[in-house]
């Protein structure tokens, strides 16, 4: 009985060794360390760009702690009203872009600041023919907000403000997890 | 005509008095350059398709130099917040949270956010827990995975944003009336604070669509 005993610690020990380094397994449930208390939201994300964009200076930190759920009813009309700050030309008189939106329709759709993810196929921020199914590393979604905002019902009204002309990364991504690539 | 039309449009983004800025890079005034400030969310299929990945970047525009340096406060949670009700609500109904101790990251969940919902919350620890150690500056990547096949990783990553925000400045600041051809990634040589998990789809809904943001809170 000892005998199995030992062997068995031994074949542990064994295994844990083994798994120690770079894929390493689940700690042991009294390994939780304490992580008690309430914790405030101070910052938050959906989409890119939409707060720096859409939220004017002294509005940033209330948007940023107002949660998605409340966020259009607060939100949509100031969206609507800054598409056409940025261009009434693209937006006025009911003007649309290219997913065949006008202002207060768009604004309503991006002042609730979440990413729309789907889970059955491509997940792209928007690729020619995929729109907002996700958000890949490789999206140039810059390039894509622009053309959104500027570039009106065919994407092309103002090219010069619709692309700034950087499509990629500074070093390639991984094709495997973690998929960023190593710090600089 | 659309001469007058550009130069209308630039005024009107020069008198709007704003600067546009990067993704959410630097658009929290009151966490910018601390671990809560969020740079960039990404959701996206895994190299496997039966998975889903959730990146999310804090710290924007580190420096090499500063990067040793950087780390995770221990009093910030990450929150990763899905939404899988039909039609969408927008609140919660999934949450994995992220938070540091002792030179490792602990990933809570997904888990139902049941009443953990809103604009304050707490940590069950009752839920699934994978943990792994925070990967230094310099080394490679450390990587766990839980025994449902959750994959984590928590360190400093080559920030994965690109643009020309320099260009976007002058822009809209009345030097410049159009974007540079090519342009110029003002991020190029930067990085972030990253946080990455990849998950089985059937963990978070299984099929169809989900709304998910990202949060950071703090103690």
């Amino acid at each position: 009985m000892k005998y199995i005993k030992i062997l068995s610690l031994a074949l542990l020990a064994m295994f844990t060794l083994q798994n120690c380094g770079d894929d390493e397994t689940m700690p042991p449930v009294d390994e939780i360390p304490n992580v008690s208390g309430t914790y405030t939201l101070a910052d938050q994300m959906g989409r890119p760009a939409i707060n720096t964009v859409f939220v004017a200076s002294d509005e940033k930190n209330t948007f940023n702690t107002t949660v998605p759920s409340e966020q259009g009813a607060l939100y949509a009309d100031k969206f609507a009203e800054r598409l056409e700050n940025l261009s009434m030309p693209v937006w006025g008189n009911g003007g649309k872009n290219l997913l065949d939106l006008d202002a207060e329709t768009f604004g309503g759709v991006l002042a609730t600041d979440v990413l729309s993810v789907s889970l059955d196929g491509t997940t792209t921020f928007f690729d020619g023919t995929n729109v907002l199914t996700g958000r890949n590393l490789s999206d140039d979604v810059i390039t894509t907000e622009l053309t959104l905002i500027f570039g009106g019902e065919d994407g092309m009204e103002t090219p010069t403000l619709s692309d700034d002309n950087v499509d990629g990364n500074d070093k390639d991504f991984l094709t495997t997890f973690p998929y960023l690539a190593s710090p600089w | 005509m659309k001469k007058f039309k550009l130069s209308f449009q630039i005024g009107a983004l020069f008198v709007f008095g704003m600067i546009l800025l990067a993704a959410d890079h630097i658009d929290a005034p009151a966490v910018q350059g601390t671990s809560a400030d969020i740079t960039d969310y990404y959701a996206f299929q895994g190299g496997d398709a039966n998975n889903i990945v959730f990146v999310a970047n804090t710290q924007g525009l580190l420096a090499p130099g500063a990067t040793d340096a950087a780390s995770f406060d221990e009093n910030v949670m990450i929150e990763f917040n899905i939404d899988t009700s039909d039609p969408k609500d927008n609140v919660e109904d999934l949450i994995i949270q992220a938070i540091p101790r002792d030179g490792r990251m602990y990933f809570f969940g997904p888990y139902a956010a049941g009443g953990n919902t809103g604009t304050t919350g707490s940590i069950d620890i009752t839920a699934e827990v994978t943990a792994v150690d925070i990967t230094e500056y310099g080394e490679s990547a450390e990587i766990a995975t839980s025994d449902d096949g959750i994959k984590v990783f928590a360190g400093p990553r080559d920030d994965p944003f690109f643009m020309d925000f320099a260009r976007f400045g002058e822009i809209t600041g009345g030097m410049a009336t159009s974007f540079n051809n090519p342009g110029d990634d003002t991020f190029a040589g930067t990085n972030v604070m990253s946080v990455v998990i990849e998950l089985p789809k059937s963990l978070v809904g299984g099929s169809g669509t989900i709304n998910t943001w990202v949060e950071t809170k703090k103690k």
